[in-house]
């Protein structure tokens, strides 16, 4: 992300506040900024979200579509997912220069979510070999305030647990064609159980000590670091090394210990916030005029 | 360790706000007045004999003078103030700061003081020994000592407490918040000092003793425990000040300190967004006990 410059003595500052587990702000080492989360603001969409983090702002829309699923998986269906940085995000993102960073975070994505563990995708089916859900997710990142993983998982698993897939009835044969009837009321919808969808969690090493949520300076200051897919059963689904900075096996190891640890954290509480959003019914949409 | 708030459950942070209407907003492109006989100020353009804005802001009349002055802008320069910027450049015989102007401005060699205090001319190789004393990424606190014709600040640090800018963190709020004092540097009772710079940087650093101000010397130790407490919750207050977009000077800033240890705050606390309206309200009736 962006390249911030920070004289010796900043730099100095923010190692000796890792050490001291004070930071600049005064987290924690393992301490989040403030998130503020919205669903349901896209209404042509079967599903979205908008999440904030401290300056990160993500906006996430999920559509449902009907297609034949894939040969070697014939009774799943699939997520596809796509992510475009806005240019209004931030001046690196100008023209196509957000395209490289949009296409790690989709491979990523696509990768965590391959795990069986995560999303059960025969529940996507309609028509066994013939007939099922895609899900199309499309990320648009408004404005990048550094940890751009986090808040993009953290915005899809909200936008998916909104998701409504319309009820399918599959009608009679009409000889070989069989037809699919679609339920006439527009609320006669069905959920995608999310509990187990996984949160992305950056760690960033500075000195001998990782940092959760790292700021731009903070980012400037370390060479290395982790992000890990962590499940909402508190497994590990894909990890990836960020950084060009090297990291010892047993740092490593307990990153991901740490990090499985953080994930697990992060997934309950947003599940809770979500379960009351729903709850609390159909409150004013506060949007984007604020 | 986490801190999820749902949109409808975030306060507005206008409330802090006076309740009295700003006069007259207005946004590019609207119409002040078809009157004529008005002279046309900054932000504002003349078409078809009538006045329209240029930029978004309050429209300000003296006398027969009409200009708009912008809500959020860019900082611009007067001579005298204090800045505080970045090295982005060095070119010959002059740095590149970057002090959140239009442009970037330049501290020029002859305009920094030697190490030692020498008074001479600086030869050839003071040129190349530049990067020595300021080099990328530091940052300065220097005075505006001229304009240049394109807008471009030419600073100075030709004052023991200028210079190069040691262990501390730096605060970014707009600059229309920083208001114009005797003095832009303090050192607080809570056992760290500010330099708020005109140009909305403002910088909290440990305290800062007479003997080791300014100069081109870093002190690389590490800061005890206490003084970075001090710091991190000068810094969250003074991001909770701009956010409510309340100006921001030593007595704002200490009494903003003040409100969050007697509430109890713990440091991080002052990150969310409801802390932010509650200290700003405090400062607010703070200042109107004063008042009485």
């Amino acid at each position: 992300m962006a390249e911030i410059l920070l004289s010796e003595a900043e730099k100095a500052f923010i190692h000796h506040g890792v050490q001291d587990d004070l930071r600049c702000d005064g987290r924690t080492r393992l301490g989040y900024r403030p998130i503020i989360l919205e669903t349901g603001l896209v209404s042509n969409a079967s599903g979205s979200s908008r999440l904030r983090l401290a300056n990160s702002d993500v906006l996430v829309g999920v559509k449902v579509e009907l297609a034949s699923p894939l040969s070697e998986k014939p009774l799943e269906g699939r997520l596809e997912f796509f992510v475009d940085c806005s240019a209004n995000a931030t001046p690196e993102f100008e023209g196509r220069g957000g395209e490289d960073l949009a296409n790690e975070i989709c491979r990523f994505l696509q990768m965590s979510y391959m795990s069986g563990d995560t999303i059960n995708l025969s529940e996507l089916s309609v028509l066994a070999g013939q007939q099922c859900w895609v899900l199309y997710v499309d990320i648009l990142i408004l404005e990048c305030g550094g940890n751009l993983y986090d808040t993009v998982s953290l915005a899809v698993k909200s936008a998916l647990y909104t998701t409504q897939i319309p009820s399918i009835k599959v009608a009679t044969m009409d000889g070989d064609q069989p037809e699919l009837e679609l339920s006439e009321d527009p609320y006669d919808t069905k959920r995608l159980n999310t509990q187990n969808v996984p949160c992305l969690v950056t760690l960033m090493k500075i000195g001998n000590h990782y940092l959760v949520d790292p700021t731009p300076e903070e980012e400037c200051c370390s060479s290395s670091g982790v992000v890990v897919a962590v499940s909402g059963s508190k497994k590990i689904t894909a990890v990836r090394k960020i950084g060009s900075g090297s990291l010892h096996p047993e740092s490593l190891v307990s990153m991901l210990k740490t990090a499985s640890e953080v994930g697990a954290v992060v997934n309950k509480i947003l599940m809770k916030k979500l379960l009351e959003e729903e709850t609390a019914g159909k409150t004013q949409k506060v949007g984007f005029m604020r | 360790m986490v801190d999820i708030r749902l949109a409808s459950e975030v306060p507005l942070f206008d409330i802090v706000a006076d309740s009295t209407e700003p006069k007259h907003l207005v946004t590019p492109g609207s119409l002040i007045t078809k009157e004529t006989g008005f002279m046309r100020g900054h932000g504002t353009y003349m078409q078809d004999d009538c006045l329209y804005a240029s930029v978004a802001g309050v429209v300000e009349r003296v006398n027969q003078l009409i200009s708009v002055r912008p809500l959020k802008s860019r900082y611009h320069g007067e001579i005298g103030d204090v800045v505080i910027g970045r090295i982005t450049e060095v070119s010959q015989k002059r740095w590149k700061l970057d002090t959140n102007a239009r442009l970037d401005s330049v501290l020029l060699l002859q305009s920094v003081n030697l190490p030692g205090g020498e008074l001479r001319r600086r030869s050839a190789e003071d040129e190349l020994s530049m990067r020595q004393y300021l080099k990328e990424g530091d940052l300065v606190s220097a005075e505006v000592q001229n304009i240049f014709n394109d807008g471009a600040l030419s600073l100075h640090t030709r004052s023991m407490k200028y210079g190069k800018l040691s262990q501390g963190c730096l605060v970014k709020v707009s600059p229309s918040l920083i208001r114009r004092q005797k003095t832009h540097f303090h050192n607080l009772p809570c056992g760290a000092s500010i330099i708020m710079g005109n140009n909305g940087f403002v910088w909290i650093c440990p305290t800062l003793h007479e003997d080791v101000a300014g100069g081109f010397v870093q002190n690389l130790e590490t800061v005890p425990h206490a003084d970075r407490q001090a710091i991190s919750r000068l810094r969250n207050c003074v991001t909770a000040l701009a956010q409510c977009k309340m100006m921001i000077y030593d007595t704002s800033i200490m009494h903003a300190y003040d409100a969050s240890i007697n509430a109890g705050f713990e440091i991080k606390d002052l990150l969310l967004p409801d802390k932010i309206t509650e200290i700003a309200l405090m400062v607010r009736k703070q200042f109107e006990m004063e008042k009485e």
